[in-house]
């Protein structure tokens, strides 16, 4: 797996590594200052006691009070830890994981039907609902596919403007994930550093699009608008400031050693199982396979930035978790090419049929306000055709389908969410695990539930 | 302003934008002069009769429709063979064109070996929805055939766990996605609130799950109340429905 552009493992390796040189040193210097003797090893170090999956065992039968063997117990769908309202029913023998049973759909909104009763630019306010820890990758994604069926090319302007927004917004989900799976796991301080960072993006989004969450910035053809003065300079603020922020994450996780004990030969899932299951993005990644559609089918010049995809190799929670933060890094890189290169001009296209009128030109002249009006009233037309589009989202493979009879709706608006996929893969990564792990694998999936239940 | 009027433009908001003209549901058939794609090839020199016909969409995009009787068998080669490889399935859905024509399955594959796209239909008349399942070439297609199944009622044979996905367990309504199904469902709001509210523990739980609990002794958690280890019991009691959070 030479391909260019995907950097080789060796930096997993040398984390790896950078553990291992301090699981030798640990004998000497002190890493928790925990004072009670008896569980220390030499030198007052923290013992770690491998979580060791216990395959088979079984109860004796001595105590007449234990019913059965086996347990059924339920986790959710209100329960903090399944980020959402995920469900799982897990068998249990003893601690060990025997069957886990995801039920999904407790946040069903329905929205691929609502889309066909949605014109096509009416439908982008529904992409950012699915996916709210990423909401301008599901607008700029869908408004890709689109553009895409209709053979409608943006400006240079809005592809490197786009690509800005989602390498933003990647940033900003993989700060939610590293937040939540770092508290699911018992480290508070990294969720406060990584929700601080989290609140400028989403001051930017504010700033460029008046809502927080739920952005609905494209429109087909371009964007709702163009980037406001000063924007540009808030984001490079960000971009210059966030880099100490992931440094100091990375003191607080990397080398620690209950983040380790939980984290690495947890969750493991081989790279062969993990294509057969369909997993995407840096859970994919994290078992050693290079693909990132960014690469592989690149959109708006990904191929002319020079950025790296991070590959690991051991496939656990904590090569998901180093390939995340080299993702932000090289997201960051992204950033700043961007920026520099970000042309001037036009943000829409100059497609009537496509874009509307000014305010001042529908306000102003006849032709141009019944050309808002039926615009706004009949929709954008797509010609008969189909596009299956996918971009990179933060969680993986986000596809776009979509089917045009020729009219103002579209037949079948389709979603691939990567956290569906992703998320099906759970049972075959618990079982056998403990229970303690189970919620360590689900978070380390990074999944997002208004996607997954759409 | 009339009453009547302001009635009618509200009637009219449910119905969405302008209705879309209907003439031309298909692609119209591509000349012959189609991009060539080495899959498309070698898929006619292998299975001749199965393979129909090609198209391509959106400037590069490669549609292949095959037999629906042997989608089993073709799909199987396309993994395996080596020159082919597709060994990623990136999505499995199905469109519904209404009117009562045939529903189509779609299958979008990627080879990681070979990087590249293929998407293969299979088009089943709406009196023979059922197709062979792939589930054990591409375990990717386990939740993707259940949704398919949940959303249009195609039942993929062989498939070793098809349920309901998205849609309650007891859901009595059809299938949301399909044409004919009205965007508000079958029943009315007052009977679709009294079956939400009345229902049972195990009507949360699988078949599968439910002889566990049977051959345990054990009572079934019950979902809505208790939310699970650690969670504490908010005691709204049995119409506690989105509440304990």
């Amino acid at each position: 797996m030479a391909d260019p552009g995907f950097r080789t493992r060796d930096w997993v390796r040398a984390a790896w590594e950078g553990v291992a040189e301090m699981a030798e040193s640990k004998k000497r210097t002190v890493v928790y200052n925990v004072s009670r003797g008896a569980e220390l090893g030499a030198g007052g170090a923290l013992v770690h006691a491998p979580i060791v999956p216990v395959e088979g065992e079984v109860f004796t039968e001595a105590d007449g009070d234990i019913g059965g063997e086996h347990m059924l117990i339920n986790i959710g769908p209100q329960h903090p830890a399944t980020h959402g309202v995920l469900r799982l029913v897990l068998e249990l023998d003893g601690e060990t994981v025997v069957k886990c049973t995801p039920h999904i759909g407790y946040l069903h909104s329905s929205f691929e039907k609502l889309g066909e009763y949605r014109d096509w630019n009416q439908i982008v306010p529904l992409t950012d609902r699915m996916d709210y820890l990423a909401p301008l990758i599901y607008n700029c994604a869908y408004a890709m596919a689109v553009e895409k069926m209709m053979g409608v090319e943006v400006t240079e302007r809005c592809k490197v403007v786009r690509v800005i927004l989602m390498e933003m917004d990647r940033i900003f989900s993989h700060l939610l994930w590293l937040g939540t799976t770092a508290i699911d796991l018992g480290a508070f301080t990294v969720f406060l550093y990584t929700f601080q960072e989290r609140e400028r993006i989403y001051n930017l989004h504010e700033a460029y699009t008046g809502a927080r969450i739920t952005t609905s910035a494209t429109r087909i053809g371009g964007m709702m608008a163009d980037l406001p003065p000063g924007w540009i300079e808030g984001l490079m603020e960000f971009v210059r400031t966030f880099p100490r922020t992931l440094d100091e994450v990375e003191t607080l996780l990397t080398n620690n050693s209950i983040w380790i004990g939980r984290t690495q030969d947890v969750g493991v899932i081989s790279a062969e199982d993990a294509i057969n299951f369909g997993l995407s993005g840096a859970n994919l990644r994290a078992s050693g396979v290079d693909y990132d559609v960014r690469k592989d089918r690149p959109y708006y010049d990904y191929e002319t930035y020079d950025f790296d995809v991070p590959v690991g190799e051991h496939g656990d929670i904590y090569d998901r978790y180093l390939c995340r933060m080299e993702e932000m890094r090289q997201s960051l890189l992204l950033l700043q090419q961007a920026v520099q290169r970000l042309p001037g001009g036009s943000i829409n296209v100059d497609d009537p049929r496509l874009i509307l009128p000014t305010k001042t030109a529908a306000m102003n002249d006849m032709e141009s306000m019944i050309h808002h009006f039926k615009v706004v009233m009949e929709g954008v037309r797509a010609p008969v055709g189909e596009s299956w589009f996918s971009v990179e989202s933060s969680k993986g493979e986000l596809g776009m389908y979509v089917v045009s009879d020729g009219g103002a709706k579209p037949v079948r608006w389709r979603v691939r969410g990567p956290s569906f996929i992703n998320i099906a893969a759970l049972p075959h990564m618990i079982e056998g695990a403990l229970l303690s792990d189970v919620i360590a694998v689900n978070a380390s999936l990074d999944i997002v539930l208004g996607e997954i239940d759409r | 302003m009339s009453k009547d009027d302001f009635k009618k433009g509200l009637d009219a908001l449910d119905s969405g934008p302008a209705e879309s003209p209907k003439e031309t549901p298909r692609v119209p058939p591509p000349p012959e002069d189609l991009p060539p794609h080495p899959t498309v090839e070698a898929l006619r020199a292998r299975f001749g009769e199965a393979i129909g016909r090609h198209e391509v969409v959106a400037g590069d995009e490669h549609i292949v429709y095959i037999d629906g009787e042997k989608n089993l068998e073709v799909l199987t080669w396309l993994r395996d063979d080596a020159g082919q490889q597709y060994d990623f399935l990136q999505d499995l859905t199905a469109i519904d064109y209404g009117n009562g024509v045939s529903l189509q399955v779609v299958y979008q594959l990627w080879s990681t070996v070979h990087k590249r796209n293929v998407r293969i239909k299979v088009e089943l008349p709406l009196e023979g929805l059922e197709i062979e399942s792939v589930y054990y070439v591409w375990r990717a297609s386990d939740w993707l055939e259940r949704e398919v199944y949940d959303m249009f009622g195609i039942v993929f044979r062989g498939h070793p766990d098809l349920r309901r996905i998205l849609m309650p367990y007891t859901y009595a309504e059809g299938y949301p996605l399909r044409k004919d199904f009205p965007l508000r469902g079958r029943f009315s709001r007052a009977e679709q609130t009294r079956r939400a509210l009345s229902m049972k523990t195990e009507d949360h739980y699988s078949p599968g799950e439910l002889e566990l609990a049977k051959r345990l002794g054990q009572p079934l958690p019950d979902v809505m109340v208790d939310g699970g280890p650690g969670v504490p019991n908010q005691g709204l009691g049995p119409g506690g429905m989105g509440g304990s959070s």
